[in-house]
């Protein structure tokens, strides 16, 4: 954890400009990371898409922005919160309604490869 | 998995210095979920403190709960941490049935609570355990795995999932490395973790229950050879659920990570879990791919800029942390260091300072607690705070011997009483007829049988040895089965024998 | 004149006065429906008998002396990115296939509470992701203009029911242009509110942080009225403004810009640009003129790297947003055999509930929100945010309202950009800068391309929370147009 916030690191930025943005491993990386399970036609075609998209999009690091603060959010609000106070869940028939498959009161999953987190 | 060579422990300390940072996770115990009005009970019935929201259903959105905020400020200043002016929560992403969002609202790069430290102490020494960040974040639900040989996540056909505890705030605690502690290392993390949990309770924040998972920690072990600069590889080893777990697994680990080092291997920066009824750690399966968890600013949520006006007006309302406290007993009630820690050890603390507020001298609460109902705690195997006793009934009982009325022979039998439910302090000695008996006349006609039958101790006494009353007044106590005034009975014999 | 032309203000009178009831009015247009939304297609979900229900609802308050809102009884078709807990809501994707939300969105029960009834929920760009319906799961929606061509997007169903009289009124989300655009290329008001102004609370999420409910109309009025239904603080939704919605029906009622200072965006116009675009505009740019708005040229330099911030930004959240489809505690599931890991049913169920536009939007997002490109991407992409937030500050401290052509072309033809993402995402530069900085923005109608007699949008930007400024300049042009028209744009639609 303590490494993993020294994790966002600089930028390739060179490899991103024009074209041969990304690679067909990194796109298949990428679907892996988006739990897509794509056909290898899918990825070859995703692949020159993304390509074309991704160096399209570079442009953005013509802007010089080095003492420009990122916005995250439309509006300036701060401390929204509300009060400790409970209010009706669901009755657990309706938090259920549209699981694809559920059993004592709670959803059935397949099995689960791996503790996480 | 190859078996693993264990190097003994004092060789492996000899060699090497272990680098320690431990990362504990506290449940907070508000009314409410994180970012939903759910419930947050423990042990309710499956998917019945559930919502669009924390159930991560399509078009629903957080929105914080304060209450957490000023749980985790309180934390964060008990910590010696600076409470910063803006932050942000941030996602992380990764794919988990048992989170519904499959991301997960925490904190990244901009924590609440940064640069604090809690000082513990170990065989009378101080360390001090330098705090990196205390963030806010959210529980994920849990599952059952059914199915498979064991019950367990390896070999299951397949989870049922509960999301009662989905949302629940949760506050991390992430130390700085913690170094040169050598071989106290293990100590030094059960008593970080022994600290962090006291210091905790005491602000009324979390229950900090770890064997019901309000409280866990995850221990970082790293270790380098004696005298180099730079640090080893770290194993994490997840969720170790007691404070004792926490002493055995740095101790496993050191001798695991010296066993490796020893043969010229590498340690893994890897995931292990500790194995209880073994006392060791197992990898967890080592992923294909590193974690790439995508953090950003979450969107849904404002960024928290906590006013210097509440933060100190949360300051002012905190309650004496456990250091301190333990400082002020230690001094009022002149303990040496040894009879503070039992006491602590005990549970006993509490108890025996709402005793002495009940007005009882802070010797004779502290000589109950510690002898009498702690044997008793022992001998039903609870806890001193579970026996149905309380401080009030204590202070009385310590009053009743301090105005005469029972001495302490009665008054343990004033506890049998009370523990056996047959009321208050007062009642049990009115139903149980257990006054000292000090009054002249009934003790005069006792003490009259007693000389008859023990002529020759009483002539020793008429010769002068004075110091042979004792007997006689033990055999006026086995009498009165214990009720006599003795210092009263005495009298009596010296003043009829030897006028 | 039939139910059907009439506008929503029109209707709201005939039922408060009793002249019509909210089931006559429902039925008219149920029948509408009925009658042409086998060549529309603008709805993905209709159920007659739930609408009646809620327009005899609304008559038996108005029986009981009930005080009912102004647009009390007046139908409107929902776009069905908003949960609904009486009908389904899928976002026009397979994955969430007769899903029903046991909630309301925040909208959605303020329609509700407002008196409106319900027809149905429009069809939409899967998730919002596109800018002409063809990335629905269910088929694309057709422009009642030429059936041939988008009626744009993401909100292209609910654009297709309002132009062809199947509602008065409709909801939509807009993102990048999402009301907007779709509003220009069929001839219809669409307004994206101040985010913030209106709830997000049941819309499913694109990207959070730019996400805008807002409505689609026939008339600036109508749009105004609408708009005051749902909008307004709510406390479900921490990104809500906790302040009064503006005045913005009296606005449109006011419908003057006389000594209003009105700023032409500079890099909006010439290349890539239809020429009979930009001559609809430019003579927009003249009715202002001449009802006495002072018109200025005004440079917004970063303007231009909206779309590629935008196309960083978006995909981003999205990525994020949509992992929770996953087939484990709603929707879609694949490929669970018993022996499969809940990762694998996860990437089946994705890959299989998942169109092709989404995909490559998570795809993109995923990578743009890796480690080792975060600082390159998304960070720059927010940074570029603050800059064009910076521009359209300047700007308003020259002028009142920025004015730009809301689309750079017409409608364009059914699968003429299908696989070209790119040339798709074209149509929404003009309507990013407000979404990346949160500002109001409308589209008015202000006339038809000479080339293909297919209708222009005049897009009017305010700051965050002048949205009555927009419609006061749109109210304005659109009477000033529809003098010299003769009636309303859409009169000149072909008969469906």
């Amino acid at each position: 954890m303590l490494n993993e916030h020294a994790a966002h690191g600089t930028a390739a930025a060179g490899q991103a400009r024009g074209g041969g943005a990304i690679t067909r491993e990194e796109v298949a990386h990428l679907a892996r990371l988006s739990r897509l399970a794509l056909r290898e036609d899918e990825l070859d075609h995703l692949a020159t898409q993304l390509d074309d998209i991704i160096s399209a999009v570079a442009r953005i690091q013509e802007v010089a922005a080095e003492d420009i603060p990122p916005t995250s959010h439309a509006l300036p609000l701060t401390n929204v919160f509300r009060t400790d106070e409970v209010r009706p869940s669901l009755a657990p028939d309706q938090a259920l309604s549209g699981a694809p498959a559920a059993e004592e009161q709670r959803f059935r999953v397949p099995r689960i490869l791996d503790e996480e987190a | 998995m190859s078996t693993e060579t264990l190097v003994p422990y004092d060789e492996a300390l000899a060699r090497y210095e272990p680098v320690l940072g431990i990362e504990t996770h506290i449940e907070l115990g508000t009314t409410t979920k994180m970012f939903c009005g759910c419930a947050t009970e423990f042990g309710a019935e499956p998917n019945t403190q559930v919502c669009p929201v924390c159930l991560g259903m399509p078009g629903s959105l957080p929105v914080t709960n304060r209450a957490a905020i000023e749980g985790i400020i309180k934390i964060g200043l008990a910590l010696n941490c600076t409470i910063v002016e803006w932050c942000r929560f941030a996602r992380k992403n990764y794919f988990y049935p048992d989170m519904p969002k499959n991301f997960q609202i925490s904190q990244y790069d901009e924590p609440l609570c940064i640069d604090g430290y809690l000082d513990v102490e170990v065989e009378g020494e101080t360390y001090r355990v330098e705090i990196e960040r205390v963030h806010m974040e959210e529980d994920t639900g849990k599952s059952l795995h059914v199915g498979g040989a064991t019950g367990r996540i390896h070999g299951a056909d397949f989870s049922l999932v509960d999301y009662n505890r989905a949302g629940i705030p949760l506050v991390e605690i992430v130390t700085k490395p913690i170094v040169a502690t050598g071989d106290k290392a293990p100590l030094v993390a059960r008593a970080y973790a022994t600290e962090l949990r006291e210091l905790v309770r005491a602000l009324g924040v979390s229950d900090v229950r770890m064997e019901q998972g309000s409280m866990r920690c995850d221990v970082n072990v790293s270790l380098m050879p004696k005298g180099a600069s730079e640090w080893g590889t770290r194993s994490e080893t997840k969720n170790v659920n007691s404070l004792r777990s926490v002493e055995r697994a740095v101790r496993f680990e050191i001798e695991r990570q010296a066993g490796v080092l020893d043969a010229g291997g590498r340690v893994i920066q890897e995931t292990r879990h500790f194995q209880e009824n073994t006392g060791s750690t197992t990898s967890g399966r080592s992923k294909e791919e590193a974690q790439d968890y995508r953090y950003f600013p979450e969107p849904d949520l404002v960024p928290m800029a906590p006013s210097r006006e509440w933060v100190e007006q949360l300051r002012a309302g905190q309650p004496e942390l456990p250091a301190a406290r333990r400082a002020r007993v230690t001094e009022e009630w002149g303990l040496a260091e040894k009879e503070l820690r039992d006491i602590v050890n005990a549970g006993a603390l509490d108890l025996i300072e709402d005793t002495i507020r009940e007005g009882a001298d802070p010797a004779a609460a502290r000589k109950w607690w510690m002898n009498e109902l702690s044997r008793r705690a022992t001998e039903q195997g609870a806890d001193l705070a579970e026996l149905p006793v309380t401080p009030a009934d204590v202070a009385r009982v310590s009053g009743l011997v301090a105005e005469g009325t029972i001495n302490d022979k009665l008054a343990r039998q004033v506890f049998d009483g009370v523990l056996a439910g047959e009321g208050s302090p007062d009642e049990v000695v009115e139903k149980r007829g257990l006054k000292v008996v000090s009054d002249e006349g009934q003790l005069g006609t006792v003490i009259d049988e007693v000389i008859a039958a023990n002529p020759d101790v009483a002539d020793k006494i008429r010769g002068g040895k004075v110091a042979a009353a004792g007997a006689l007044v033990g055999a006026v106590m086995k009498a009165t089965r214990g009720q006599a005034d003795a210092g009263r009975a005495r009298e009596l014999i010296i003043q009829k024998l030897t006028s | 004149m039939t139910i059907i032309k009439k506008t929503a203000a029109e209707l709201a009178a005939l039922i408060a006065s009793g002249e019509a009831s909210a089931v006559e009015v429902a039925q008219a247009h149920l029948d509408r429906i009925a009658a042409v939304e086998g060549s529309v297609k603008a709805f993905v979900h209709v159920e007659p008998e739930t609408t009646l229900a809620q327009a005899r609802a609304v008559d038996d308050r108005r029986a009981a002396g009930e005080t009912l809102g102004p647009l009390a009884g007046v139908p409107i078709a929902h776009k069905d990115v908003f949960t609904t807990s009486d009908m389904p809501t899928t976002c026009s994707s397979k994955i969430l296939e007769g899903w029903r939300p046991p909630y309301d969105a925040t909208v959605t029960r303020r329609l509700r509470e407002a008196g409106l009834v319900i027809l149905g929920k429009t069809n939409m760009d899967e998730f919002a992701m596109g800018s002409s319906t063809e990335n629905s799961a269910y088929g694309p929606s057709h422009n009642p203009w030429d059936l041939g061509k988008i009626p744009g997007g993401s909100s292209g169903g609910s654009s297709a029911a309002v132009a062809a009289y199947e509602a008065p009124l409709a909801t939509g989300t807009d993102t990048g242009g999402s009301i907007r655009q779709p509003a220009a290329v069929t001839g219809l008001v669409g307004m994206k509110p101040t985010y913030g102004g209106s709830s997000r609370y049941g819309l499913i999420a694109f990207a959070s942080s730019l996400d805008t409910p807002g409505p689609l109309a026939r008339t600036v009025l109508d749009a105004a009225l609408l708009h005051e239904a749902f909008s307004g603080h709510d406390p479900m939704d921490s990104t809500s403004i906790d302040q009064q919605v503006p005045p913005v029906v009296e606005a449109a009622r006011r419908a003057d810009v006389a000594g209003l200072r009105v700023g032409v965006v500079k890099e909006f116009g010439g290349e890539g640009y239809q020429p009979g675009v930009l001559a609809r505009f430019h003579e927009a740019v003249e009715v202002l003129e001449s009802l006495g708005a002072k018109v200025v040229e005004v440079s917004c330099p970063h303007f231009t790297y909206a779309l590629p911030a935008y196309y960083l930004i978006a995909p981003s959240e999205c990525s994020s947003n949509l992992a929770r489809f996953d087939g484990m505690r709603y929707g879609l599931r694949v490929g669970d055999d018993g022996t499969r890991s809940a990762e694998e049913v996860m990437a089946l169920t994705r890959a299989e509930g998942f169109g092709d536009e989404v995909k490559r939007r998570i795809m993109l997002g995923t990578y743009a929100l890796s480690s080792g490109y975060y600082d390159a991407y998304y960070g720059k992409a927010q940074q570029v945010r603050t800059l064009i937030t910076r521009d359209f500050d300047a700007a308003f401290e020259q002028v009142d309202v920025l004015v730009s052509p809301t689309t750079p072309t017409t409608a364009f033809p059914i699968g003429e950009r299908a696989d070209d993402p790119m040339a798709m995402y074209l149509a929404d530069l003009c309507t990013i800068p407000s979404n990346l900085a949160g500002n109001a923005a409308i589209s008015v109608p202000c006339g038809l391309a000479d080339e293909d007699s297919l209708p222009v949008g005049l897009q009017i930007m305010a700051p965050v929370l002048a949205d009555e400024r927009v419609y006061r300049v749109g109210a304005a042009v659109e009477r000033a147009l529809q003098d010299r028209w003769g009636g309303p744009l859409l009169a000149k639609a072909p008969q469906l």
